[in-house]
């Protein structure tokens, strides 16, 4: 009986302090969320933002859109998002079918090769003068070539295809099939899963990119939305310039932020369970 | 035998070489290019035709006298070390609890709006932090001035700005981190479990005595691994979220190499240090991932 009631207790606290964690995670969202609407005249009012604005109003938004550059930014970074993550995936399987037949001359040079660069790297400055001097310097590919092939990527891949059955293989060379074909009509439909998972990774690190940009890109024109919503929120000093002046700042600044965010976080909950299964392959190599 | 293995094989290799150039051009080119740091390079000559430096060492010794030299090391380790303390606790403590919640609806929900953090960029964090905690606008100062208090500028004030740090790096990780605990939990044998409840203990000593002895290597070896990334102390983030009043507790080895090389391009002197940086970071990894082999798990 004694023990029931403690058992009880001890459930209603976990459940109390999980609901807390839940709210600490989402709590500085929704009140982005709730400045980017909130109307200058409710500031006014009040002296200030509060939590939720009595009165709402989606002019931030439409100033956004429509009088910065941060439309012109969604393009670039939806340009570099869909084409760097297909160059990823192309040239991550490629590398990985390859090593995964352990009997491949020479696979053990490559997968050093691929090893030696997660523990030591040129560093940022040699790095910069590489991609100057091969002519990337203020060019979009300067933003997706640099990082196409992360290595950790290739060794889940890796062993995700060693996994596959080899009689499949072995059937499909004996039909005189090529290993291109092998490659991307028969292992390809296989790993769907795997390719999931590493594209959702690959795509979020493209949405989220801003430190090629400020390495390798002076054009404003090519900036994508991570560099342009920086720049607002930087702006915190000086009002926005805004004609009428009715939209405050930080309603301004809120709205690039959720401009930014909102397509992560839509798809996100879609989409976790790859993820959850990626960190986990990741931290078996790791 | 090499031209057998080539008939026999050439459309592997055919697949491995973009890749490979790709390592080559942008990962093993850049190892070449870090000789500038023991050249006087300057952009017209190149980086072959740049002349050498005299001593070799010089922008080795140009840092190590600077005062950065001191300043740029504490902060990275302390920062570092904060980050590695205070961001150990928390998802092993949210993993126990998932791991505990009976309720499945329940458990989903928290960990789909807690694991939601670390897929927001920097940029983002920083917007957040802003409408969290600037001086003029920030709801927590709004906070502190009504309940009689004067408004604080905890984003660039050298006395918090490492708890921001630390404190915003905990936020974006605490449920992704659990991740990788609540897979460990997972295995423990359930019959342990049974065990004990049979035994009569209470929920609270079976977490004690069965769940955390069961993650216990898991705790360490990430705690080793960790520590072999010591001199990363988070570029990304520090750079999105810092400003000049707070360089004296911010500025981190690797901030400094990006203002020293790409803003005042002093690329030599940033190459010593990046070379510095990276060889201290390979041997401090080699060097963990050699304690974490002896725990018996090596990393490859």
């Amino acid at each position: 009986m004694v023990k029931g009631l403690d058992d009880k207790i001890f459930n209603v606290a976990v459940y109390a302090i999980l609901v807390f964690c839940a709210l600490l995670a989402i709590f500085p969202i929704l009140y982005v969320v709730s400045v980017s609407i909130t109307p200058f005249g409710e500031v006014l009012r009040n002296g200030g933002f509060i939590l939720i604005p009595r009165d709402v109003t989606f002019s931030a938004y439409k100033t956004l859109l429509t009088q910065s550059n941060l439309p012109q930014a969604f393009k670039i970074t939806v340009l570099i998002t869909v084409v760097g993550t297909a160059i990823n995936l192309i040239l991550t399987g490629l590398m990985a079918y390859p090593l995964s037949r352990k009997n491949l001359p020479g696979r053990r040079l490559v997968l050093l090769m691929i090893v030696f660069t997660l523990i030591f790297s040129g560093g940022l400055i040699p790095t910069y003068l590489i991609v100057k001097s091969v002519g990337l310097i203020d060019s979009v590919w300067a933003m997706i070539l640099p990082n196409a092939i992360w290595s950790f990527n290739v060794l889940i891949m890796k062993s995700f295809f060693e996994g596959l059955p080899e009689e499949l293989f072995e059937s499909a060379r004996l039909d005189g099939a090529k290993e291109f074909r092998i490659l991307f009509q028969i292992v390809a439909p296989l790993s769907i899963p795997v390719i999931m998972t590493i594209g959702l990774f690959y795509l979020v690190g493209h949405w989220n990119e801003f430190f090629q940009a400020i390495f390798y890109v002076t054009d404003r024109t090519l900036f994508p939305l991570q560099v342009i919503v920086r720049e607002i929120l930087m702006q915190s000093q000086q009002p926005l310039e805004n004609a009428d002046n009715i939209t405050p700042t930080q309603t301004m600044q809120m709205a690039s932020v959720m401009i930014a965010s909102l397509p992560v976080l839509i798809v996100y909950p879609f989409i976790q369970k790859y993820f959850t299964k990626g960190m986990l392959l990741g931290s078996i190599k790791g | 035998m090499a031209l057998t293995a080539l008939r026999k094989y050439w459309p592997f290799y055919v697949m491995l070489l973009p890749g490979v150039l790709f390592y080559l051009v942008f990962r093993y080119f850049p190892m070449y290019g870090m000789i500038i740091a023991f050249k006087d390079f300057s952009l017209m000559d190149g980086i072959l035709r740049s002349p050498w430096a005299n001593p070799w060492y010089k922008h080795f010794e140009t840092f190590y006298q600077s005062p950065y030299f001191g300043e740029l090391l504490r902060n990275t380790l302390l920062i570092s070390l904060y980050k590695l303390v205070w961001g150990t606790i928390p998802p092993i403590l949210l993993a126990l609890l998932l791991n505990e919640c009976r309720i499945r609806w329940l458990r989903a929900i928290v960990q789909t709006l807690t694991y939601m953090p670390h897929f927001l960029s920097w940029v983002i964090i920083f917007g957040i932090l802003i409408a969290l905690f600037s001086q003029n606008g920030g709801i927590v100062n709004r906070w502190i001035v009504e309940a009689g208090g004067s408004s604080y500028p905890f984003l660039t004030s050298t006395h918090t700005f490492r708890s921001v740090l630390v404190g915003s790096e905990v936020w974006q990780n605490l449920g992704w981190g659990a991740i990788i605990y609540l897979a460990a939990m997972a295995g423990i044998d359930p019959t342990l479990y049974e065990a004990a409840k049979v035994d009569g203990a209470g929920r609270l000593r079976m977490i004690w005595h069965i769940t955390i002895p069961g993650i216990r290597s898991v705790i360490i070896l990430l705690f080793i691994l960790k520590l072999g990334h010591l001199l990363d102390a988070g570029f990304d983030q520090i750079y999105i979220l810092y400003n000049i009043q707070v360089y004296p507790v911010a500025d981190i080895l690797d901030t400094w190499v990006y203002r020293t090389g790409l803003q005042q391009l002093n690329f030599s002197l940033a190459s010593a240090v990046g070379l510095f940086k990276s060889l201290i970071g390979m041997a401090l990894v080699l060097l963990a991932n050699n304690v974490a082999k002896r725990w018996g798990e090596g990393i490859w």
